[in-house]
């Protein structure tokens, strides 16, 4: 007789799944007629966890809004993996438009919605850090700033990764991509530290902005679920490393997303009206250098010379624990 | 009933009337009164069950018509020069989605240099965005041609631009006769979507086609374009019979001697310099033209009302036996001549026209009914170039007078 | 056809005279266009529009460059922008000004154009009924008087329906002491050979 090793899912996992909770605690993706918004035949690669992320958002948000909502997609990875003629991997209503007016197309879906009396229909926006935070900017803040009924969610990976991995504003400090290449005497990404999307979305006040990641996947749903409960223009900022990008194992996608956030590179929070109102504090602290050396963007920071550039990445790290009380030391 | 209306009022109040579910406004001159028009109706119930939505640039604006389109709603917005160019990614998106929207382009310059006035660069740039492109000869069609086009547009899934000159018409206040919402409500059918972001019947909007299937898709928008050409035609000609007068259509034709707007004119002879032209220029070749018939100067006059999809049937038959022609033309392809021109002689190609381009009106210079005459005289007398830029001053570039009025300019 | 050509400055409201003159030519049976020349110009800057009258459809739309009649809504722009330029022989001018046909003449340069020259201190009649430098009711109520294009009751009429209520009042009463100034300048000694002879400024 042969015999399988199961492992025994101990009750409060964070793993996918959670059967061995009650119903109510059970995550989205437990039920076995889970939405599957992104559904199986996509073209994403190994390890992306940005298809990860959409597909925990997206089945998260469908069954918050009882199975009536409808996506706009900005042109990046995301889009061009899931749509190809003539397939789509996308179950609810979908529509990509251009590059930098997912949240604007978004915005007149709403406006249609509401002028239809159909306010029951809920909108979401989505994009990657390039159509979020460079070309699409100007339309996010619109958006924002008119507090239109919209979910806008963006998925960062800190690059442009479709068109083959260059430098957006949100690269991070000394980050190599294909256009801030790891020669020279300031190598990798000489200027910025990452454009914070979430600090402008909160500058704007609206009802809701929040940050989240793949390591915690459940937190990711507890947010889509908490914005899907307001009404208004809301922020869901997603950190999603990219296997290819990153220069990293597929197999390290989420170990990656737990370093940033236990390394104090990526604060975790939420903010309401302007206000933050709660933050994820540093369970096991974890040294940058553990977030940062998996990654072959990173490799110059650990030969001769890359000295000052780890230095930034710590500084960086110390910079938000003390602004995020990330160690728990304020309260 | 008649009324004195500015023709950036007529246009809003028309297009309430045709019911849009969501308008978006951004400001450019000259385009601004008529949005500022309708966010008064939005709020004063006018403009009933329909979002106003103030948008941060006229590339949101396209965008959110984009949105607003997909899920149902007939969408409008109005742009001009500047604006329509910076909106223009988006523009081409819309017609390759196949949404319906109707957007006015109060026709503006193109800078550098910049310049607010009239003339056709900033809706000529797009061309070939795969919208419909009608053009308004008067305040009077302008605002007629609001209804055909919603009609038009949402018939063939094809989006449309009313082009309006800007000031010359927008600014400009004309006794008029508006269609009345219970007219428009008879004559307009409902919107009925036939691709909808629809959570009962999801779809996906806005793929990604690869080598294989690019050049079907484009060859299937060429084939409706060119379905539109009738579609058009028959949308006018209902008009035509329901108002008893004419908006639109694909090519219009004057009588040729009073001049007046006439569908029944036969077609030109051998021997007649037809003029044509697009837009507000019309009404003032109307007026200027009868003095040459006087002086016994065989010149006729012909109106393209759709540039794009452009009428080449249409214009040929209106041309009738005539092989000379004098294009009025409100854009520089430059290093070649007009653009319009350039349409009219493909459409001509083969027929050993000959065919003068004259370049008129560029960023507001007033396009005055003798240096029309001028211009037909000396293509009368075969004294009139290929190209000509007419009321060209020599010596580079002039510098405006002190308190320089339009006149001056 | 009867053309008009109205010379003011950027915020005394010459673009909307334009409009309320087509109004008012409209409510006397007229078809009727108004063309604002706009600019870029700001407050204060030098503005013209035009305004056609006809009993047929008016089809052109050139600027007006001959004009039966001129309203000039700011005395000193009459030298810089040459407000008689294109007159038609026996033309109509109305300036707003405190000072006298003659004095208008010499600062346009006209002094023996063939016209009539009416003054009328507009922005005065405005102030005081208004209290806002915005004269062109009252410029209007003074073309109705000096000429038969337009009657007096179209202009209030026009300005009560776009600015109902106290402005509306106020400028139906500036309308009416224009109006009546104009008359009685048309009944003078002076006024009365003017209007005859089109020559008051050398017999002056």
């Amino acid at each position: 007789m042969t015999t399988v090793h199961i492992p025994f899912l101990q009750t409060g996992t964070l793993a996918v799944g959670g059967r061995l909770l009650e119903d109510e605690e059970r995550s989205v993706q437990s039920q076995a007629d889970r939405p599957s918004s992104l559904t199986k035949g996509h073209r994403a690669c190994q390890g992306c966890a940005e298809a990860l992320a959409a597909r925990w958002v997206m089945d998260t948000a469908v069954e918050a809004a009882d199975d009536k909502l409808i996506v706009a997609n900005a042109t990046g990875c995301l889009e061009v993996f899931s749509t190809l003629y003539p397939e789509s991997a996308w179950k609810p209503p979908w529509i990509h438009s251009v590059f930098a007016n997912a949240a604007a197309v978004a915005t007149g879906i709403a406006a249609s919605l509401h002028a239809q009396g159909r306010d029951d229909i809920r909108v979401l926006a989505q994009g990657g850090d390039g159509g979020t935070v460079d070309i699409g900017l100007a339309a996010v803040s619109g958006m924002f700033e008119r507090n239109d009924d919209v979910l806008y969610v963006c998925y960062d990976n800190q690059g442009y990764m479709n068109t083959g991995v260059q430098r957006s504003s949100a690269t991070p400090t000394s980050a190599r991509t294909a256009t801030t290449p790891a020669v020279g005497c300031q190598p990798g990404a000489p200027v910025g530290q990452g454009k914070s999307m979430p600090k402008i979305a909160m500058a704007h006040e609206i009802p809701y902005v929040a940050t989240a990641t793949v390591a915690d996947l459940r937190d990711l749903e507890h947010k889509v679920r908490t914005a899907m409960s307001i009404h208004g223009a809301r922020y869901l900022h997603v950190l999603v490393p990219c296997p290819l990008g990153w220069g990293a194992s597929s197999a390290e996608s989420i170990r990656l997303s737990r370093a940033a956030v236990q390394s104090g590179i990526f604060p975790v929070i939420e903010s309401r009206a302007g206000e933050l109102t709660d933050v994820q504090p540093i369970r096991q602290r974890m040294d940058v250098e553990e977030y940062l050396r998996p990654q072959a963007r990173f490799a110059h920071l650990f030969k001769p010379g890359g000295e000052d550039a780890l230095d930034r990445w710590r500084a960086m790290a110390e910079r938000n624990i003390r602004h995020y009380d990330l160690l728990g030391e304020r309260s | 009933m008649r009324e004195v209306l500015e023709g950036s009022q007529a246009v809003a109040r028309t297009v309430a009337r045709c019911r849009p579910g969501v308008v978006c406004a951004y400001p450019i001159s000259p385009q601004t009164h008529i949005v500022e028009a309708l966010s008064v109706m939005a709020r004063t119930g006018e403009l009933a069950d329909c979002e106003y939505v103030n948008v941060e640039s006229e590339f949101s604006a396209m965008s959110v018509a984009i949105g607003a389109s997909a899920a149902g709603s007939r969408a409008y917005t109005a742009t001009a020069s500047q604006g329509l160019l910076y909106m223009s990614e988006a523009v081409f998106n819309a017609a390759g989605m196949g949404l319906p929207i109707v957007m006015t382009v109060a026709n503006r310059a193109i800078g550098a240099p910049i310049n607010i006035w009239n003339d056709h660069s900033d809706a000529m740039a797009l061309r070939d965005s795969g919208w419909l492109q009608l053009y308004a000869a008067d305040n009077q069609e302008a605002a007629d041609l609001h209804v055909t086009a919603f009609a038009i547009a949402e018939e063939l899934e094809i989006p449309a631009m009313v082009c309006m000159d800007g000031f010359v018409l927008t600014h400009a206040t004309d006794v008029l006769e508006l269609p009345t919402q219970e007219q428009i409500d008879a004559f307009l059918p409902g919107y009925e979507p036939k691709q909808v972001l629809d959570v009962l019947h999801p779809t996906t909007i806005g793929t990604m086609a690869g080598p294989e299937s690019f050049t079907e898709t484009k060859y299937l928008q060429h084939l409706r374009f060119l379905d539109a050409a009738d579609v058009i035609q028959r949308w006018s000609d209902r008009f035509h019979d329901t108002f008893g007068r004419e908006a639109g259509g694909l090519v219009a034709r004057y009588d040729a001697h009073t001049f007046d707007r006439d569908r029944e004119a036969p077609g030109a002879n051998a021997e007649d310099i037809v003029v044509v032209a697009m837009g507000s220029v019309l009404g003032t070749l109307q007026a200027a033209l009868p003095e040459l018939r006087a002086e016994g100067i065989p010149v006729r006059l012909l109106g393209v009302s759709s540039f794009r999809p452009f009428p080449g049937g249409a214009l040929r038959d209106a041309l009738g036996d005539s092989r000379h022609v004098v294009v009025i033309d409100r854009a520089l392809e430059l290093g070649s001549g007009g653009v319009l021109t350039g349409c009219v002689g493909r459409a001509l190609a083969g027929t050993r026209s000959r065919i003068h381009s004259v370049v008129a009106g560029l960023g507001g210079r007033p396009i005055l009914e003798e240096s029309l005459r001028d211009v037909i005289r000396r293509a009368h007398s075969r004294d009139l170039p290929t190209l000509e830029f007419m009321d060209l001053k020599a010596g580079g570039i002039p510098r405006p007078p002190v308190g320089a009025t339009e006149v001056a300019r | 056809m009867r053309q008009v050509r109205i010379h003011g400055r950027g915020g005394q409201g010459v673009v909307t005279a334009a409009e309320m003159l087509a109004r008012a030519g409209f409510l006397a049976g007229h078809e009727a266009q108004a063309i604002p020349s706009f600019g870029s110009e700001r407050t204060g800057a030098p503005v013209v529009a035009y305004c056609r009258f006809a009993d047929g459809p008016l089809r052109t739309r050139e600027p007006v460059l001959a004009p039966d009649v001129v309203l000039v809504t700011d005395p000193t722009l009459l030298g810089p922008v040459r407000p008689f330029e294109g007159l038609a022989p026996g033309g109509l001018v109305i300036v707003n000004t405190t000072t006298d046909a003659p004095t208008v003449r010499d600062a346009a340069g006209a002094r023996d154009v063939d016209a009539t020259v009416i003054t009328v201190p507009a922005t005065t009649i405005t102030m005081t009924h208004l209290g806002k430098p915005k004269p062109a009711a009252a410029m209007l109520a003074a073309y109705a008087a000096a000429a038969e294009d337009i009657t007096l009751d179209a202009v209030v009429q026009v300005f009560d329906a776009r600015f109902p209520g106290a402005i509306g009042a106020a400028n139906a009463a500036a309308a009416r002491e224009a109006y009546s100034y104009v008359k009685a300048e048309l009944a003078g000694p002076t006024h009365g050979l003017v209007a005859a002879t089109g020559k008051e400024a050398s017999d002056a």
